[in-house]
């Protein structure tokens, strides 16, 4: 298990290694001069050198990899160019936003989908699982401010049960922002619930067409507790899998989501660092994202060995 | 109706297996029969005309299309759907559905570009990492891994800051963002290739590797490849109007699904949702037909 767990961190610091390299050719060596691209073509050129100088631009592009990275392992994220004040602070109150919306809408959408795959599963080939399976394929399809945009339309300026926002304003109660909450939560659910179920499905299936389900069913117990006990136990973890990895997915449908919904997240951060050339706030939030979704690969990876003994005896050997 | 289908698939046990008529000429043709059970699929069916509407407009949309996408009439800005304008206008007097209708172009133009070119540049990879394997697929996959840990709109997002957003960019863009994608499916289906004795015969003739990878391996890897190719352009067609929403893709006043909805969502607030319902719908039910597209060629190779 130790060792398992050590070749884990191990490949997932490479890949944050090679992420950070990328993140670090767009955002410091691409724009060619990031204090041109920031000040725009009118700007004097003894004005862009020394903006470029306080940037730390002029230097070796070895060194300022080497400094910025430096500082990453610091807890530095450096110096939002926009505000005048270090990005961590944004981008943890951000961040705190984000995983407010993101846990609504996996509370949500975990257990629906897995419903419908399940359903879907159990009515395999029949209209049920058709009309299951090509709505969550079509609803995972249309982009997430489709979908948000025909929400507001219907429940929001249409019906005027919710809020059109997603911020609720400063102090307001939890009943409250959980109303705003629930629209950009729901076109969140959307995009997610066709993976979901999917991956449900095609694990109930197989664990449905397996020789233990087709022993249990014959030595005579009750085809609920077929499906309880035998299949749903089997065909459930690699639909854990599947949940973890739409986490980084979740995050690109935040962006979209954030915007349009108006909410202070993580993705709307990096969506106005991003449009305002501010480097540093963007190249950080980029790579707290990778984090995020490193950590959550990892997590899923360990829960699926701690609950598949199968995996835990190889990992064991 | 899996007697027709398994040939491409499965070049050996077909003639064993249940015929039927279609069959036995598909097989002494050696025509591609899955398109016969394509074209019996109500899916596909769907997918295609509404597919082939949206081509028709982006093609003959100026022609088509009542106004010119571009007039502004300002004495009927904002105007409900009516008998003149079916759509309704927008905030400039601009005829909805005219818009809408001439927007079909670009998006369709640049999706399909950015998925040529990572079809192109995916499979290469792919077939490279899958056949070569050993350090360069070592280093390929971890690098194909650090791509994919990141969502393709928070690439696009670093890319767009860094370089300044144009439809170049965009489908250059799109196209990179998407080839980690294929080569994986590619490598994948390459791997399960590679144990095939066929191969084995190839080396032992004393072909040489491009020579394999390009003229045997290739050739088996298609039917993989086509169902790559249409899922990834739905999911294309889902980037690109996401992009332009964000203002990072085609920018105004050109008619575009994206940027038009960005430009009026506000809008809605004050009851003007024609501007932004009618682009949407338009987005969903191409992306929808293309998904369409995509999961009956799935279905049908596979079965």
């Amino acid at each position: 298990m130790a060792t398992f767990l050590l070749k884990r961190l191990g490949l997932m610091v490479l890949t944050l290694f090679i992420l950070s390299l990328i993140v670090f050719l767009a955002g410091q060596v691409l724009p060619g001069d990031p204090g041109r691209a920031i000040l725009g073509n009118l700007a004097s050129q003894s004005a862009v050198q020394s903006l470029d100088h306080t940037l730390g631009v002029d230097r070796p592009l070895i060194t300022q990899y080497l400094s910025w990275i430096g500082g990453l392992l610091h807890g530095n994220l450096g110096e939002s160019y926009t505000y005048q004040s270090p990005v961590a602070p944004f981008i943890g109150a951000a961040l705190i936003n984000s995983l407010k919306l993101a846990a609504l809408a996996f509370v949500i959408v975990v257990p629906l989908s897995i419903l419908g795959g399940v359903i879907a599963a159990l009515y395999n080939g029949r209209s049920v699982d058709r009309i299951i399976s090509v709505t969550g394929a079509s609803l995972s399809t249309v982009p997430e401010f489709v979908s948000g945009i025909v929400l507001i339309v219907v429940f929001g300026v249409g019906l005027k049960w919710l809020p059109v926002t997603a911020s609720a304003g400063a102090g307001a109660s939890v009943g409250s922002q959980l109303d705003h909450l629930i629209l950009p939560a729901i076109t969140l659910v959307f995009v997610l619930f066709g993976y979901i179920a999917r991956m449900a499905r095609v694990g109930t299936i197989e664990a449905l067409n397996s020789d233990y389900t087709r022993t249990a069913i014959l030595k005579g117990l009750p085809r609920s507790t077929v499906i309880r006990r035998h299949v749903l136990r089997n065909s459930l973890l690699p639909t854990i899998t599947v949940i973890a990895t739409q986490t980084g997915y979740l995050i690109g449908g935040l962006v979209v989501v954030e915007r349009l919904f108006n909410y202070q997240g993580i993705g709307n951060l990096i969506f106005k660092a991003a449009t305002s050339k501010d480097f540093h706030m963007l190249e950080a939030g980029i790579l707290v994202i990778g984090v995020v979704y490193a950590v959550a690969t990892l997590i899923a990876d360990l829960l699926l060995v701690a609950l598949n003994p199968r995996l835990r005896a190889e990992v064991g050997q | 109706m899996t007697d027709i289908a398994s040939s491409p698939l499965e070049p050996s046990g077909t003639a064993l297996g249940p015929t039927s008529v279609a069959a036995i000429a598909a097989t002494a043709r050696g025509t591609p029969a899955p398109w016969r059970l394509l074209a019996r699929r109500p899916t596909f069916i769907v997918g295609t005309v509404i597919l082939l509407f949206w081509i028709v407009c982006a093609i003959f949309g100026h022609a088509i299309a009542p106004y010119n996408p571009l007039a502004q009439q300002l004495l009927a800005t904002n105007a409900a759907p009516s008998g003149a304008h079916w759509f309704g206008t927008d905030p400039l007097g601009r005829d909805v559905l005219s818009r809408v209708i001439t927007g079909a172009g670009d998006i369709l133009i640049i999706s399909l570009l950015a998925v040529i070119l990572a079809t192109i540049l995916g499979t290469a990879l792919g077939l490279a990492m899958g056949y070569l394997g050993g350090a360069f697929d070592l280093i390929s996959g971890r690098l194909v891994e650090a791509v994919l840990a990141l969502p393709s709109i928070v690439i696009a997002l670093l890319f767009v800051a860094a370089v300044g957003p144009s439809t170049t960019t965009l489908t250059i863009l799109v196209g990179l963002v998407f080839t980690p994608l294929i080569s994986r499916t590619v490598r994948a289906a390459v791997l399960a290739e590679r144990q095939l004795d066929y191969l084995s015969a190839a080396r032992l003739l004393g072909e040489n590797r491009a020579r394999i990878m390009f003229g045997e391996v290739l050739p088996n890897v298609v039917p993989a490849i086509l169902v790559e190719f249409t899922v990834r352009l739905g999911y294309a067609v889902f980037t690109v109007a996401t992009l332009s929403f964000l203002g990072l893709g085609i920018q105004p006043p050109t008619p575009d699904w994206g940027a038009d909805i960005a430009a009026n969502y506000v809008g809605l607030t004050a009851g003007y949702w024609w501007q932004v319902l009618f682009p949407a719908l338009a987005i969903a039910s191409l992306v929808i037909a293309v998904i369409l597209i995509a999961d009956s060629i799935e279905q049908v190779l596979a079965s």
